[in-house]
């Protein structure tokens, strides 16, 4: 296999990173919600801490992207 | 067949000088006027706008003054909820840190290139999101330091950590402190550039399959454009997020600089 094609497979391979991190942010959407109808009095005073979790799980997929753009452009 | 017209979806991103600046210095630096430097100042020319159009301070605000109102109680109450009442002082820089980002981002996404005005996304690049990152990264420091001085360092040792766990600890919070502007950067400029990156290839599917007929259209071109409509919408709201997240997270990090934990 001849490095360019290399560089792509794992450019390809990274891409599975966003998906795991797709499970992430659907999780943490997903607890807020399940907590918010419980009780959904102290939902609002919680946002902030969500979208630090969103935040938090979101990067470590964008994390995949770079590592494909930088196989793609870099490497 | 014609020869095939390559789409590059990073050529979007390209920096050009503009006005014929190309070869402005200071200092044996270029600081050339590109087409970042003029969305910047156009971003920053439509939040004074935005904002002077709103500080008419009615007794019943009209629409205008209550859109420039609900952004500032949006920064005030999330800085009271982070950071306390004396948070109340960072409300001017983290609201024109959060208007500009927003700004930036949405002027990036305007379809003005029906009308042959190309708009560039600044918050695309890791220049310009690393340097806001470091600002607020600084001001966290300057804060922390002239604050609580070399007790300032006690941020590295949770309270109630073990003597023995001490020295891992420390090193521990260290790196994840230290990580922090970079992490703040690069999640704006990845998502920034990911939605464009998307929105550039599913164009360039709509515009080739419609080059190579219309069966071709029918099957590949229509549902990438209907797909592309929806990327549209999630972008704008990625737009907002991203801003806020920023925003959000300078004034978490403010607080760790103000009541330490």
């Amino acid at each position: 296999m001849d490095a360019e094609a290399a560089k792509l497979l794992g450019a390809g391979l990274a891409a599975l990173g966003a998906g795991l991190a797709s499970l992430g942010v659907g999780n943490v959407f997903a607890k807020f919600l399940e907590g918010a109808l419980r009780n959904p009095g102290a939902a609002d005073g919680q946002q902030g801490r969500l979208f630090i979790g969103f935040a938090a799980a979101e990067l470590l997929g964008l994390l995949s992207f770079v590592v494909a753009m930088i196989l793609i452009f870099v490497a | 067949m014609a020869t095939e017209a390559k789409v590059d979806p990073m050529h979007q991103f390209t920096i050009q000088p503009m006005f014929g600046t190309d070869q402005l210095e200071l200092l044996g630096y270029n600081i050339a006027i590109t087409n970042s430097t003029v969305w910047m100042a156009i971003s920053a020319i439509v939040l004074w706008v935005f904002v002077a159009g709103g500080m008419k301070r009615q007794l019943v605000p009209g629409r205008w003054q209550m859109a420039v109102e609900s952004f500032t109680g949006l920064i005030d109450d999330m800085l009271e909820a982070n950071i306390g009442k004396n948070g109340r002082k960072y409300v001017p820089y983290i609201f024109s840190l959060f208007m500009f980002i927003l700004f930036g981002n949405i002027l990036g996404l305007m379809p003005l290139g029906v009308v042959g005005l190309h708009p560039f996304t600044f918050t695309s690049h890791f220049t310009v999101t690393g340097i806001l990152a470091i600002i607020s990264f600084g001001i966290v420091l300057i804060v922390g330091f002239a604050k609580h001085k070399l007790h300032f360092f006690s941020l590295f040792v949770p309270h109630g950590t073990p003597v023995p766990m001490i020295p891992i600890i420390f090193v521990v919070e260290m790196i994840s402190f230290m990580v922090r502007p970079f992490s703040l950067g690069l999640r704006l400029f990845v998502a920034m550039m990911a939605g464009h990156v998307l929105l550039e290839v599913l164009s360039s599917f709509v515009i080739g399959s419609s080059n190579a007929g219309m069966q071709y259209f029918a099957i590949a071109g229509i549902p990438s454009f209907l797909l592309m409509i929806g990327i549209c919408a999630l972008e704008i709201l990625v737009a907002g997020i991203q801003a806020y997240v920023f925003a959000l997270l300078t004034s978490v990090y403010l607080n760790d600089a103000e009541n330490l934990h």
